[in-house]
């Protein structure tokens, strides 16, 4: 009998260090090149050991080395003060605040969408096929006119990165509360009715609590496609600040490095914005009552 | 509907019609009797208008649409004049408040309409989001020209349309380089790779159980920020933007396709052993069948996810073709009817390819309770 952690953690384990030691090998491969040309323009004399070093420490990999995007990483985020123009935290904060103000004018939106569709059978059948169609429009390509538009408007900064990012996560919080808001069962809204509870009364005893389910689902979705549109609408801004700058801004002059950390920072952000809206969501959940 | 309600409505209608003609429609046209066959067009309207609320039942709703039309019509002649355009009077939106108010009660007697017959359904289905998206444009373009918008801020669709009538050529290049070359090819690699490995982690469960974790992480990270990497990879043209695609749809798929091929229930897996039949045997028979519908819940998902993926990897750099690239570079030159040219190829290259997936779907998996009725 193994141990329960061991029957848990050993795949994961052995899948993530596969991949790591997939990296190094891919780092060597993709480096060799670019390291044997830099000796030989020197016309120094070397070694398969000094060749492979020097494919796990250049200045501008094509690959950088798993460690080197740590050690960026680190110092990126420990070796400025917070708010310095070269600290990833600040980067970080600066999409983080578009994120979350996107994130709850999406949510607002979406639940107000779902709440005036579920209670209208007009609104649910000449609004729901252009919510799915707004959906199909690459709604990314409209960031830079968005930018135009409101800048043309004397909004800049923070709010026109944020409605886009509302606009990209309305979309599943919306179909997510519409299913979840109609999700009680004939059973219940007609027990309801022999209470002859007002519509109002359904929706706060009835409806909204069957829908808390259907609401995180969607709210996780959400986030990650909310943190998505800040990031990408900080490209077409030439945005001074924000990961996407910092994407950007790498991609311009060949600073790989640099463009692997703003990744990993994103990545952070995205398991971090997920994994508080989890807690919250274990929170209400004993609220109301969950073991 | 309330008939009650409806007629006061269609009466409102009419009543906004008969202050249009009498109330100025600009600046320097003190009403509309200047021009006859406009001011006799948006009479008609007025006159359905008034039959529609004599009525006040199903009918009525064939007389409000045929009063919108004419309306609608009027306005948009109106707009021709220089006169109006852009400075256009009370008279003139009076018209267009008539026209909302009767579009509103038409979408709302039709969405109330139950018929029997399913193609009667079917029909009703199309048309009431239909005529509700006619309405949203409509106001759009008489916005825009009544009140004279910059056309640096927002084009009248119409323009946008002209534009995209005119610059066919360019369009049709850009769609092939984004389109054909880059999300297609990608969405091939991005979904068959996540398939077969969502086959291999199926097969051996320890690759699955260790591949699984990762899947729904990588699923939830912001991919396409991967693009700029890849432009260096692979280079400006469209290799760079088939990867990031294939790397954008490879997640889903390999999440979706993984929580379809374990779908089966134990009685069908049994009923295989029985049989004696082997892994591909009940691979081919009994799993990918009972994960079709998981899996073009994945290809529907990354319909969506591989355009913007490939307008994304073009904001990053491209040979001088292509929607993102385009789409920058116009929004930069302040072109911004070519902006929205190429939005509208975009939606209908998504829209069309998503038609095609539902399409290919619902023939492939017409045995899903879904698709019962």
């Amino acid at each position: 009998m193994r141990h329960p952690w061991v029957e848990r953690y050993a795949p994961l384990a052995t899948t993530v260090l596969v991949l790591i030691a997939i990296w190094y090998i891919a780092a060597i491969a993709m480096n060799l090149s670019l390291v044997r040309d830099a000796f030989e323009r020197e016309e120094t004399a070397y070694t398969l050991t000094d060749l492979i070093s020097g494919t796990l420490s250049a200045e501008r990999p094509l690959l950088p080395a798993p460690h080197q995007v740590a050690a960026a990483v680190y110092d990126s985020v420990f070796g400025y003060p917070p708010f310095a123009p070269r600290s990833l935290v600040y980067h970080s904060l600066v999409t983080l605040t578009a994120t979350l103000l996107g994130f709850v004018l999406g949510a607002l939106l979406g639940i107000v969408l779902a709440l005036m569709i579920v209670h209208s059978r007009v609104l649910e059948r000449s609004l729901m096929p252009w919510i799915i169609c707004s959906q199909m429009v690459p709604i990314l390509a409209l960031a830079p006119i968005f930018i135009v538009v409101l800048g043309a408007l004397g909004l800049h900064g923070l709010l026109p990165k944020s409605i886009i990012s509302a606009y990209l996560c309305f979309f599943p919080i919306a179909i997510g509360m519409v299913k979840g808001f109609t999700s009680p069962e004939p059973q219940q809204i007609e027990l309801m009715r022999t209470w002859s509870a007002t519509s109002r009364q359904m929706l706060w005893k009835l409806r909204w609590p069957s829908a808390v389910p259907y609401l995180f689902a969607s709210l996780k979705v959400a986030i990650t496609i909310s943190l998505i549109g800040a990031i990408v609408a900080e490209l077409p801004t030439g945005a001074e600040a924000g990961i996407g700058a910092r994407l950007l801004a790498g991609s311009y002059y060949g600073q790989t490095i640099q463009i692997w950390a703003a990744l990993v920072a994103s990545a952070v952000l995205a398991s971090g914005l997920i994994g508080i809206v989890g807690l919250v969501e274990r929170g209400v959940a004993r609220r109301m009552g969950a073991h | 509907m309330d008939p009650r309600k409806l007629r006061l409505g269609f009466l409102f209608a009419a009543g906004a019609i008969v202050l249009a003609l009498l109330l100025p429609s600009g600046p320097r046209s003190p009403s509309l009797l200047p021009s006859p066959a406009i001011w006799q067009t948006t009479a008609c309207a007025g006159l359905l208008f008034l039959c529609a609320a004599w009525m006040a039942n199903a009918r009525a709703t064939a007389f409000g649409l045929a009063g919108i039309t004419l309306a609608g019509g009027a306005t948009l002649a109106m707009l021709r004049d220089p006169a109006i355009a852009g400075s256009a009077g009370t008279g003139f939106w009076m018209i267009v408040i008539a026209m909302c108010l009767a579009a509103a009660l038409c979408v709302v007697n039709l969405a109330a309409m139950r018929p029997l017959r399913t193609d009667r359904q079917n029909i009703l289905n199309i048309l009431v989001p239909l005529l509700f998206g006619a309405v949203v444009f409509y106001l759009w373009e008489v916005g825009v020209r009544g009140f004279g918008v910059p056309p640096v801020l927002l084009p009248s669709p119409s323009a946008a349309a002209a534009k995209f009538a005119s610059s066919l050529p360019t369009l049709c290049t850009d769609f092939v380089q984004t389109f054909v070359r880059g999300v297609l090819i990608g969405y091939a690699i991005g979904c068959g790779a996540g398939l077969l490995v969502a086959i291999l982690a199926h097969r051996y469960a320890f690759l699955g159980r260790g591949l699984l974790p990762l899947g729904n992480f990588f699923s939830a990270l912001p991919l396409v920020g991967i693009a700029p990497i890849m432009v260096m990879w692979f280079g400006f043209d469209w290799p760079s933007k088939a990867a990031v695609v294939a790397l954008v749809t490879f997640f889903p798929m390999l999440v979706n396709a993984l929580a379809g091929l374990s779908a089966s229930g134990h009685i069908e897996r049994d009923l295989m052993r029985s049989y004696a039949a082997n892994h591909s045997q009940s691979l081919s028979k009994l799993y990918l069948p009972a994960a079709m519908p998981f899996i073009f819940n994945a290809l529907k998902i990354n319909a969506t996810l591989a355009l913007i993926g490939a307008i994304v990897a073009e904001f990053f750099g491209t040979p001088t073709q292509g929607i993102g690239f385009r789409i920058s570079t116009e929004a930069g030159r302040m072109a911004i009817d070519m902006v929205w040219a190429e939005i509208a190829l975009a939606a209908l290259a998504g829209m069309g390819f998503y038609g095609l997936v539902a399409l290919a779907e619902r023939a492939t998996t017409f045995w899903h309770p879904s698709y019962r009725t």
